[in-house]
């Protein structure tokens, strides 16, 4: 097979993944415009599938190697990750929930957020991700390097060029599929399809290759076994301290590892695929590690000495003529390798351009902060979603530079699996601060800060220098006898603890003195208001559920801000820069609409400019999308002593939660009532003083009348006989007015607490309404006032407390008498039937009552007229709504007759009520006959009993 | 009836130079001094001017409270019993309309209450009234007050 057929299926191989990712892409674009979701791409076979990025060519080529070389140990590597999915299920729920709640882009942008949104740690994370995965991807360029070397017989052949070539290919398809689109979910569904078929790929190889070894080479599993048997070799033999350091390493790693976490929390569609993932993701490592153990066995007995047992799977069917079995395996390693590649270069350039370059450049042009209102977008400024595009282009260019250069510069000197595992324990150090972003709320920023960098520097001192080999990095002197001669800090033998095997005593002291580092630290520093808030929405996720966006109130400010709309904008400007104009303007819009605002200019309310920022930090990341938010609303927003209160106050809530809710509203509630009820009695205190100093009032001036003049007439021997029988008269009517009062007083009281007893009569109305007037004519006798009557209206036989009736009606006839203003004066009555319903209007000519005090005529004492001449105390017609009350029927004054008009309406036959027949007759039955001996009226129109 | 101690004059409040002025203005003008009565009970008022003019004054008297000031200055009266309870406008309304009057500042006016509140009294005492008393009075009581607050009635 020559090479030329080995590029053209390389190549064909790459074009068919371009035409599926784009293909995929295309389709979700569609449907996702229709408002659907690719049914496709949103399985959970998918969502397995790309999770297999774990296996990359160090999986698939290197595995066997390392078979070949440790026996058994390999298993490790598949056991971890097992164990995480099927034991450590619910971290890895959290995991996904709080990044899809988050909107987190990668893992340094969920450390950060965590964190306070801090871009330190997100820059420590970042440079520490870089660091430990450039080897890696210049492992995955060596790997491809080889095969192609392998297969084509011919060492000689310039692997450099190949895996430049390589690099620059997928450079150009992950900048194609990767950098695509700015979503707000930093989701690739091209990407996560091509992923996902080469996931099969390369399945579907290493078991073609296995099943040949075992079935083709071999005489089945039995020969198989036997001849493990017999290879067994004494290096073979397992260190269980070994075997749990990789186990435990390879588990941190499927969360750990940037590309991971990327296909993991970032590319998840669904959290409910993870329940798929848990079992069918154990079952591919599974297969994958099926037959690497015979292929090891069997390449060892078939190859050549000194053939490079990483190669087995490539090199054994090529050795045995198996030309199109070998093709697909240089497809399936291709495929682990590309794939591990892409998503990882997409991680990186993620973090990359959200924590370095888009911080930087920010900081760099402070004055173009995007969306600042005013600031015009000139030529140089540029669109910010362009420069977070271009920004992850260069850093992918970058990263798979980095990745070349490493594997050119390094040379072919280290063993693949080795690469891998110093890969893994880099990115381990990020487990302290991961955990203790989901679980403990007293994990610090400052606290995380000095974890990573403890971890990092002792991972890079013990492990990343030295795997370059003596005097590459560090020279030998300082490897065996530590620097400056210091024994213990010699970097493979730390503190003294000698002997043990290089990566376990890395892993050992870099995750120790991370952990130390960043639980000391974050015990004793204080987290910021921004940590508590979010370590709150991070270690609580699950019991914010149903809370709503409003529930994280990341931002606070207050109320009522003139700037608002001007501070819109500017947030818009800068939104449409970062998520494209359309995305912007319909989230804006979106936002408005539920804020019952047209257009798109929301309140930038808490709720609102949270939202805003997670979705920007889906682009960005948290800490850029705080801090440029921060930049257009910064220093309107309250100050951190506010902000810390609301932090308590939220992270109280949230801890009692329901339960406090509940209480405090019921507290609130009993307070409410008392309140309430405070509020009545006072209200009814005040109107009992007020009564009772309006009777007084009402007493006491006839008194004062009745005490001077008894003491005139007791002093003053003088006195003509006619002054004297004026003085008398005086006496004796301010007497009288003293009585009525008190008739009136009791008789309201007596109505008011409904222990009247109604003397039910039968009676015509135009009989009540004759005896009314006639007892009325008796008010100011000497006026003309005539009555106007429909007599054959009045027809109607009543059956009711007639007495009490006529009362009334006395009242209001006296009250016209003495209060209608016109002249001639005249009143006219007008009655009604309707339903066993009877209403009788009494409209006057005069001015009426002012609309002001129409609400008060019905009160206790409130007489409207200037002098005492009207002669009643002002209860007359309180007393008249009582007795309407108690008739089954009301009186109310009808506004805009022209004159004074009052409607009395009530029941013509009111069925007696059950105490009332007891009483023989009503104790205060006014008969009507209100004339006093004085001939005084009884103005009030209640009868005196004197 | 036995006398009501409530009415005594020992809750005059008037200052000293206030008293003088008043007794002492009178005689310059060489006019009889003026008592002005504004009630708007036309007994209580009826019963007032009787025994005020059996001791030698000359009584005025007026029924409301709206134009009430207008009269008190227009007639310059030498006191004036002054009732709380006014139709058109209350007493202590106008009690303080004429203590910021110059002309009016010094006049003693007598209030009358029938309500008889205690805060009444200490808001009658802080207006500047001469005295306060509750409805109903002794009449040697309201005579005393007079000849207290103004001298003896003209010869």
């Amino acid at each position: 097979m020559t090479l030329n057929i080995l590029f053209a299926a390389a190549l064909g191989y790459v074009a068919f993944l371009f035409a599926i990712a784009s293909l995929a892409e295309r389709h979700a674009h569609r449907l996702r415009a229709d408002g659907r979701r690719p049914r496709l791409l949103h399985s959970p076979l998918v969502y397995t599938l790309s999770l297999s990025v774990y296996c990359t060519a160090w999986t698939f080529y290197g595995a066997v190697g390392y078979a070949a070389r440790s026996g058994l140990e390999f298993m490790a590597i598949y056991l971890g990750p097992t164990l995480v999915f099927v034991g450590w299920w619910w971290l890895l729920r959290k995991l996904v929930r709080v990044g899809k709640a988050q909107h987190v882009t990668s893992i340094a942008d969920m450390i950060a957020s965590r964190y306070g949104k801090s871009n330190a740690v997100g820059v420590v994370v970042t440079v520490l991700a870089v660091v430990a995965s450039t080897p890696y991807i210049a492992l995955q360029l060596q790997s491809i390097a080889l095969s192609f070397g392998a297969f084509a017989g011919d060492p000689g052949l310039a692997p450099r060029q190949v895996a430049l070539w390589v690099a620059a290919g997928l450079a150009l398809f992950t900048i194609l599929f990767g950098t695509r689109n700015l979503d707000a979910n930093e989701q690739h569904p091209g990407v996560v399809i091509a992923i996902a078929v080469e996931a099969v790929v390369k399945l579907v190889a290493l078991l073609a290759v296995g099943v040949f070894v075992v079935w083709g080479l071999a005489d089945g599993p039995g020969d198989v076994l036997t001849r493990i048997e017999a290879a067994a070799r004494p290096e073979w033999q397992l260190q269980p301290a070994r075997w749990m350091g990789l186990t435990f390493l390879a588990a941190v790693a499927i969360v750990t590892l940037p590309r991971m976490f990327q296909v993991l929390v970032v590319e998840n569609a669904d959290e409910r695929h993870l329940a798929t993932a848990s079992w069918a993701f154990p079952l591919y490592l599974f297969l994958m590690s099926l037959f690497v153990l015979p292929i090891a066995v069997l390449g060892l007995e078939i190859m050549p000495e000194g053939a490079n047992p990483d190669l087995f799977v490539l090199t054994l069917p090529l050795a045995t003529g198996q030309d199109g079995l070998a093709m697909l395996a240089f497809l399936g390693g291709f495929s682990a390798a590309t794939s591990m590649v892409i998503i990882a270069a997409i991680a990186l350039a993620t973090m990359v351009s959200n924590h370095i370059v888009v911080p930087l450049w920010l900081r760099l042009h402070p004055d173009a902060a995007p969306g600042t209102p005013g600031a015009v977008p000139g030529p140089g400024a540029g669109s910010m979603r362009a420069l977070v595009l271009n920004a992850r282009r260069l850093s992918i260019a970058v990263i798979l530079g980095l990745g070349y250069l490493y594997y050119a510069t390094s040379g072919d000197g280290a063993a693949l699996a080795a690469i891998g595992l110093i890969a893994f324990v880099g990115m381990a150090q990020v487990l302290p601060a991961l955990v203790g972003a989901l679980h403990w709320r007293g994990a610090s920023r400052l606290g995380a800060l000095a974890g990573l960098v403890t971890g990092a520097a002792v991972w890079l001192y013990a492990l990343f220098l030295p795997s370059f080999g003596q005097d590459v990095m560090l020279s030998a002197a300082l490897l065996a006898d530590g620097p400056a001669g210091i024994a213990w800090l010699r970097p493979q033998a730390l503190f003294g603890v000698d002997g043990l095997d290089p990566l376990l005593h890395a892993l050992f002291w870099s995750l120790a003195l991370n952990a130390l580092a960043f639980i000391m630290v974050s015990l004793v520093t204080f987290p910021k208001p921004l940590e508590r808030l979010q370590s709150a929405l991070f270690v609580n996720v699950f019991d914010t559920e149903g809370r709503g966006d409003g529930a994280a109130p990341g931002w606070v400010r207050p109320r009522s801000d003139p700037g608002a709309t001007d501070e819109t904008e500017g947030l818009l400007a800068m939104a449409q820069r970062v998520l494209g104009d359309h995305t912007a303007q319909v989230f804006f819009r979106d936002e408005a609409r539920a804020q019952g605002k047209e257009g798109f200019l929301p309140d930038p309310t808490p709720a609102f400019l949270d939202r805003l920022e997670r979705q920007i930090a889906g682009s960005v990341g948290t800490a850029a999308a705080h801090a440029m938010l921060a930049q257009i609303t910064g220093g309107r927003f309250v100050s951190v002593e506010d902000l810390m209160a609301v932090a308590s106050e939220t992270a109280q809530i949230m801890e009692h939660s329901a339960q406090l809710e509940a209480q405090s509203e019921a507290l609130s509630r009993t307070a409410r009532q008392l309140r309430e009820a405070n509020e009545r009695l006072q209200k009814l205190s005040v109107q009992k003083d007020s009564f009772l100093s309006q009777i007084s009032h009402e007493l006491r001036t006839p008194m004062t009348s009745i005490r001077a003049f008894s003491e005139i007439m007791m002093d003053d021997q003088g006195l003509s006989a006619e002054e004297q029988v004026r003085y008398a008269q005086i006496i004796h009517d301010e007497s009288i007015r003293l009585t009525r009062l008190l008739d009136d007083l009791l008789d309201l009281s007596v109505l008011e607490h409904g222990q009247v007893n109604l003397d039910i009569q039968t009676a015509s109305l135009s009989a009540l309404i004759d005896g009314a007037i006639t007892a009325s004519n008796s008010v100011q006798p000497e006026r003309a006032f005539s009555i106007r009557r429909q007599p054959e209206r009045e027809a109607i036989t009543l059956q009711t407390d007639t007495g009490r009736l006529k009362q009334v009606f006395i009242n209001i006839l006296s009250n016209a008498r003495k209060y209608c203003d016109a002249d001639p004066a005249f009143l006219t009555i007008t009655v009604r039937q309707r339903a066993g319903r009877v209403s009788v209007d009494f409209i006057d000519n005069g001015s009426g009552i002012g609309k002001e005090s129409q609400a008060l005529i019905f009160e206790k004492f409130s007489r409207l007229t200037d002098t005492q001449q009207a002669g009643g105390a002002g209860l007359g017609l309180a007393i008249c709504r009582e007795i309407m009350l108690n008739l089954g029927g009301e009186i109310t004054y009808l506004p805009g007759q022209g004159g004074a008009a009052f409607r009395v309406s009530f029941p013509a036959r009111l069925t007696p009520a059950p105490q009332g027949s007891a009483a023989a007759g009503a104790p205060l039955g006014g008969t009507g006959d209100a004339n006093t001996p004085s001939g005084e009226p009884a103005t009030t129109a209640v009868a005196a009993k004197d | 009836m036995p006398d009501d101690s409530d009415n005594s004059i020992r809750t005059a409040t008037a200052p000293a130079d206030a008293l003088a002025g008043a007794g002492t203005v009178p005689e310059a003008v060489a006019r009889p001094p003026v008592v002005l009565v504004i009630e708007d009970e036309p007994t209580i008022t009826e019963a007032i001017r009787f025994i005020l003019q059996r001791d030698g004054w000359v009584v005025r008297t007026h029924d409301r409270g709206h134009d009430a000031l207008e009269c008190i200055r227009d007639g310059q009266p030498a006191l004036v019993i002054l009732d709380v309870m006014l139709p058109g406008r209350s007493g202590f309304d106008i009690l303080q309309a004429m203590r910021a009057q110059p002309g009016l500042a010094q006049t003693p006016v007598i209030m009358l209450t029938a309500k008889g509140h205690q805060q009444d009294r200490a808001r009658a005492e802080r207006d500047g009234a001469s005295l306060f008393m509750t409805k109903p009075f002794a009449n040697a009581e309201l005579v005393a007050a007079v000849r207290h607050l103004i001298g003896q009635p003209p010869a």
